[in-house]
């Protein structure tokens, strides 16, 4: 048996049945990193012995014959922008290249509680920014179905991680589309859960409005156990809401499924038309009622995302001042210079150009024509999802318009990489849950379907995912 | 075309320094940047009410007591700073 290959819940099986030990597991997955790590840079950082005294912690559980939780010994990666106590957490960035983190994240107090097992941390574009990982202050990370290719971004080390059995779950964090995009460009299960449904304590700041932790799995049964166990209200986190624990027994043939006329248009990869226009007709065969729906204002989305999200942005990352942690350049002659410098020698170049966009859109003088301006469209935009979904239960559209891009392609022009983001941004101003499924491939490359929800329906579009996998 | 001045009068908003060069190449990429943007004014935004979070954010508050669910020992926060002198972090003079 490859143990490798494994589901969570095939995982949990193998450990409960004694057919391996939650030690051999971490080894496995330990020696495979250390084999595969090389050529995909899915990790930025691999924890050992937290792995192994973790795993032995589930394997003395086991021996007492004490029941154990669903996710105990189950091998994760975490996305390098939400803190694991006394590891390294640098964002992808220079700047925080030496920080430890000195405390736990939510999640990963949740993920502690139910003994998963912590492989190491992975790669993403520096603070979350970007669309294909190659931001990322310490080298891209490689498509593991393509390895000239960028595995999305930019949760591109969690995707990948889980695409090429490094890991049997990991988490992300999306933005503007950071979990479902990657996901999509590696044939793996990811999900953007409700704003508010997670707690976003201990993940580092990128755009407070719209940021949001969730899963990445191998398929929608393990995104589900994970983004149960993970969600909650939280104290600590003034936006969390909590979710809805519901179980819907969906019956296709009431369900009713949506696709906006817009994400259909020009410029979309041909390949991945085809794919996406096959699933819906799969679910039309299996019962469900197909109606297009009008989301007018969805062309304006792109435009409002690069104000908000650069906004909130500067205004985040204002407290990497080298001053209370992360990189210092002390030589200048007073405090102004220690900003200007550990700041220009701490920040890449997407990360400069969103603070330099996000502070020109608050300065003085401006800040009536994009910022305000900006959330006004938001409420069009939200408005729009609310209409299409009095008439139906979920949202069909393609995750991203092309399949992944050549590393290098698009690095060298901001605008069209920031339009690999254009059928996700809208979700994350209005809110959404959002999944995306595999459902097919062009050219040997993934595509992926984006299931969109109404706000807290996070389990019910997975529900919805399920059927697709089960045809 | 935003101005060289105006790059530099950013940039010193935001604390951060940049080079000769780079605030050429901000000139150009905040520029195509910002006119792609300019897409928003054809928007009708009368009397529509702008959206800070999608979800209704409600102000929490509590008793003014110690939180004892979070914890972080202050000497390990401390550890992180790059300058500091006792239990305080040090810096540069400021006038």
């Amino acid at each position: 048996m490859d143990l490798t290959e494994l589901t969570i819940k095939k995982t949990h099986e193998g450990l409960t049945k004694k057919e391996f030990s939650a030690i051999e597991l971490c080894r496995a997955y330990l020696d495979r990193i250390k084999e595969k790590n090389k050529e995909i840079c899915a990790f930025l950082s691999v924890s050992e012995e937290t792995a192994f005294s973790r795993a032995k912690k589930v394997d003395d559980k086991i021996k007492e014959g004490k029941e154990i939780p669903m996710l105990a010994g189950v091998p994760a990666a975490i996305k390098d922008n939400i803190l694991v106590e006394d590891l390294k957490c640098t964002a992808g960035s220079k700047i925080l290249e030496n920080y430890i983190a000195p405390y736990n994240a939510t999640v990963i107090e949740k993920l502690t509680e139910k003994d998963a097992v912590i492989l190491g941390k992975t790669n993403l574009d520096e603070f979350a920014m970007g669309s294909s990982t190659e931001n990322s202050a310490f080298g891209p990370t490689k498509n593991p179905h393509d390895l000239d290719r960028v595995p999305g971004g930019s949760s591109g080390g969690s995707a990948a991680a889980v695409a090429a059995d490094l890991c049997v779950f990991s988490l992300g964090s999306d933005t503007g589309g950071s979990i479902r995009q990657p996901a999509s460009f590696c044939g793996v299960v990811g999900l953007k859960p409700t704003y508010g449904a997670v707690s976003r304590f201990g993940l580092i700041a990128f755009a407070s409005s719209l940021d949001q932790i969730g899963p990445i799995t191998k398929n929608v049964e393990d995104c589900k156990i994970v983004f149960n166990a993970i969600k909650e209200k939280d104290k600590l986190d003034s936006t969390s809401v909590g979710s809805k624990v519901e179980n819907w027994n969906l019956k296709i043939e009431n369900l009713k499924i949506g696709v906006p006329k817009e994400y259909f248009v020009k410029g979309m990869d041909e390949g991945v038309e085809k794919s996406i226009k096959e699933a819906i007709k799969k679910y039309e065969e299996m019962g469900a009622k197909i109606v297009e729906v009008s989301l007018p204002h969805t062309e304006y989305a792109l435009s409002c995302y690069y104000i908000i999200a650069p906004s909130e942005a500067s205004a985040n990352l204002a407290r990497y001042d080298g001053i209370k942690y992360g990189l210092s350049k002390n030589e200048g002659k007073d405090l102004l210079d220690v900003y200007l410098q550990s700041r220009e020698e701490g920040f890449g170049a997407e990360v400069r150009r969103r603070i330099m966009l996000g502070t020109y859109a608050l300065s003085a003088g401006y800040y009536d024509a994009y910022y305000l301006r900006a959330q006004k469209v938001r409420t069009l935009i939200k408005r729009d999802f609310d209409k299409a979904f009095e008439k139906v239960d979920a949202i069909f559209t393609p995750v991203s318009p092309t399949p992944a891009f050549k590393i290098g392609e698009k690095i060298e022009d901001p605008l069209a990489m920031y339009l690999s983001d254009i059928f996700t941004i809208s979700i994350n101003l209005a809110g959404l849950p959002a999944l995306s499924l595999p459902c097919g491939e062009v050219d040997n490359l993934p595509v992926g379907l984006q299931i969109i929800g109404k706000p807290f329906e996070d389990d019910r579009i997975l529900e919805i995912g399920r059927l697709f996998e089960n045809i | 075309m935003i101005s060289k001045e105006e790059v530099k009068h950013i940039a010193k908003l935001a604390r951060l320094g940049l080079s000769e060069k780079e605030i050429e190449k901000f000139q150009n990429e905040l520029s195509s940047i910002l006119d792609y943007i300019e897409k928003l004014k054809e928007v009708d935004i009368t009397g529509v009410e702008p959206t800070s979070h999608s979800v209704l954010v409600e102000n929490i508050t509590r008793e003014d007591k110690e939180n004892s669910k979070f914890r972080v020992s202050s000497p390990k926060l401390l550890d992180l700073a790059p300058d500091k002198k006792e239990r305080y972090l040090k810096v540069k003079q400021v006038l």
